[in-house]
């Protein structure tokens, strides 16, 4: 709890491989996790505007596909969110590794 | 009407309590502006969960899938899923390298005068946009509770709002608001189960009666669970369902630039408390989201339209008051009305929160002074100085708008305005090296600027339905991508900034590490 944020040298840090592998690593689930969630999200207004005979198709009693994709999203957010999490404490460990070994 | 009152003023007084007891607490900048970075996570992610649950989650959506059905339901998937946004994309860099608000992380490697100038306008813009719509709910409820009139309910809250800002600062906002989302679960779950028994305890009586709702024997059946109610071909015309796409857009891009809702990740201690609590919040967002489905469609089934009327049209901010009236009697209706006001009290007053400290640490320490505090203390005084004048802006429109103006539809467009202004800059400056001062206003300028003008030539704006210039009513499709665009070529058509760029290594390391980031005040 006591580095001095002036005397650090940020360049050096920043160039370590195994920084520069978290990063990565980081990036590739980040990218792909907005891909996904946009795409999962956005083909809902897109169904719903566009084919909306398709959409108001009942399948679970009088609940149809619209309802059914809509709740789907919950569970969508709520699964990319719990993975992001279990990732994220793994970075958080490896990002401690990269300031120690630079101490 | 005296146990609704009595509860009503009893809930008032506890928030109050609040406030002075953190006004005690309130020791430097650090406290009133960042409740001393001592929030725990399901702390915050309960205070998270409060702001985002406001007048317009609860009255707002509530109203519009009473009387839109499935379309009013897109609310509530978009606004829980924005928050993968914020997760993934802006908490963590946000608590790391910053300090007090949202310009602090803009400014890092960028030059900080013009940066947090145009930062701080498009901080007040969104801020008075989203208060504007809880100062319409306040006064809905307050009309319908104690017979006030609009204009008195408006101010009264405004009031009552600078006393929590002034004295109590964040920590009093965010007790206030852990406090209010219990508050709002409860109330929401009792609700849901009073439909619930209402259609006895059947989900499948439940979704029979929604397929054919008739508002209580009054209007011929309507399948609200079918899409295209608002935004269908019959009704809408040809520009609906882009229309619809384009408030989707909005709400899942617009969470991860709000100003008030950033503010609360300077709250918590370190970045992993930040992420845990956005996790808190979607947990709770969610669930109380999934529970809209038996208030909202579920009003429709119950409810005449006569029973939400206010001057002669259904007014839908009042679905929910009314709904809990109708379904549990007096008490019921004076706890769901008391908790929604305390609800408005508390979000206004993160709301005026996040506006005032934008302005005196961004504007007034930053830009007139370069950075120094004149005298100790200056800050959080002009802070309480703005916190006036932002609420007499929003007291003022509000009463212009006037009650029936659906408060989801006004927080829709404040989403827009912040996915167009602030989402492409914040992404912009924590990934891209090359990025630059230029580009970072420049996008500030053209996302803010085109998203208010073409919400002013919208069929809700200066020239009404028929005059409109733009068919869409949410503009963020066309503005979200403008201010993408314009933070692009703002940066690639001026020259490259050697030191931006040399301190992106420094941003970057402390965005993934939380090194060297702000501490937590010891006790």
């Amino acid at each position: 709890m006591s580095e001095k944020p002036s005397t650090v040298d940020w360049a050096a840090l920043e160039a370590q491989p195994a920084f520069r592998a978290l990063l990565a690593r980081k990036a590739r689930f980040i990218v792909g996790a907005t891909l996904f969630f946009m795409s999962y999200y956005l083909a809902l207004p897109v169904l719903v505007g566009y084919f909306p005979d398709l959409m108001k198709k009942q399948v679970l009693g009088k609940v149809n596909l619209a309802y059914l994709f809509a709740l789907s999203q919950f569970v969508m957010a709520w699964t990319v969110a719990f993975l992001y999490v279990r990732k994220a404490s793994r970075w958080d460990k490896e990002a401690a590794d990269v300031i120690k070994g630079h101490h | 009407m005296s146990i609704a009152l009595t509860m009503f003023v009893g809930f008032v007084a506890l928030t109050l309590l609040i406030t002075f007891w953190a006004a005690r607490k309130n020791t430097g900048a650090s406290a009133y502006f960042a409740a001393g970075r001592s929030i725990t996570g399901w702390q915050n992610g309960l205070a998270v969960a409060g702001d985002y649950m406001s007048a317009a989650s609860f009255l707002g959506i509530s109203g519009a899938i009473c009387l839109s059905g499935y379309d009013g339901f897109m609310y509530s998937v978009g606004f829980l899923v924005a928050y993968i946004t914020v997760l993934l994309i802006v908490a963590e860099p946000l608590r790391n390298a910053g300090k007090y608000t949202m310009a602090d992380l803009l400014a890092y490697r960028l030059s900080p005068r013009p940066v947090r100038a145009m930062a701080s306008l498009s901080t007040l813009t969104v801020s008075t946009f989203y208060m504007i719509a809880q100062m319409v709910g306040a006064g809905v409820i307050i009309e319908k509770l104690i017979g006030a009139s609009f204009h008195t309910a408006v101010i009264g809250v405004g009031a009552l709002m600078l006393v929590y800002v002034v004295f109590g600062g964040m920590l009093a906002t965010t007790w206030v608001q852990i406090i209010k989302a219990i508050l709002l679960m409860i109330g929401a779950f009792m609700l849901s189960v009073l439909v619930l028994k209402h259609h006895g305890y059947s989900l499948g009586a439940f979704f029979d009666s929604v397929s054919a709702a008739t508002y209580n024997n009054t209007e011929a059946p309507k399948n609200l669970l079918e899409p295209g109610l608002k935004y269908g071909l019959a009704v809408a015309g040809p520009w609906g369902s882009l229309d619809f796409i384009s408030l989707s857009l909005a709400l899942v891009l617009g969470t991860a630039g709000l100003p008030h809702i950033l503010v609360r990740f300077y709250t918590v201690p370190d970045a992993k408390t930040a992420r845990s609590s956005v996790v808190w919040a979607m947990a709770i967002i969610g669930i109380f989201y999934i529970l809209t489905t038996f208030f909202g469609f579920g009003a429709a089934t119950i409810l005449e339209k006569a029973q939400i009327l206010s001057d002669g049209k259904p007014n839908p901010n009042m679905v929910a008051p009314a709904l809990a009236q109708h379904l549990g009697g007096e008490l019921f209706f004076a706890f769901i009305s008391a908790v929604a006001f305390a609800t408005i009290l508390a979000v206004v007053a993160g709301l005026t929160m996040s506006a005032s400290a934008s302005f005196a640490h961004d504007f007034y320490t930053n830009v007139i002074h370069h950075g120094r505090e004149q005298q100790p203390g200056a800050e959080v005084r002009v802070a309480r100085i703005t916190a006036f004048v932002v609420g007499a802006v929003s007291i003022s429109i509000a009463i212009y708008l006037g009650p029936s103006v659906n408060a989801a539809f006004l927080v829709g467009l404040a989403f827009a305005v912040a996915a167009s202004a602030n989402l492409p800059v914040i992404v912009l400056s924590v990934f891209w090296k090359r990025f630059n001062t230029a580009g970072a206003v420049s996008g500030l300028v053209f996302g803010l600027g085109s998203s208010i003008l073409l919400i002013l030539l919208s069929p809700n704006g200066l020239f009404g339905k028929a005059g409109a210039l733009f068919p869409l009513e949410n503009p963020g499709i066309i503005s979200i991508p403008i201010g993408f665009l314009a933070a692009w070529l703002g940066t690639i058509l001026t020259a490259r900034d050697p030191s931006a760029e040399a301190k992106f290594a420094e941003l970057t390391v402390r965005a993934h590490t939380g090194l060297g980031a702000e501490k937590a005040v010891s006790h």
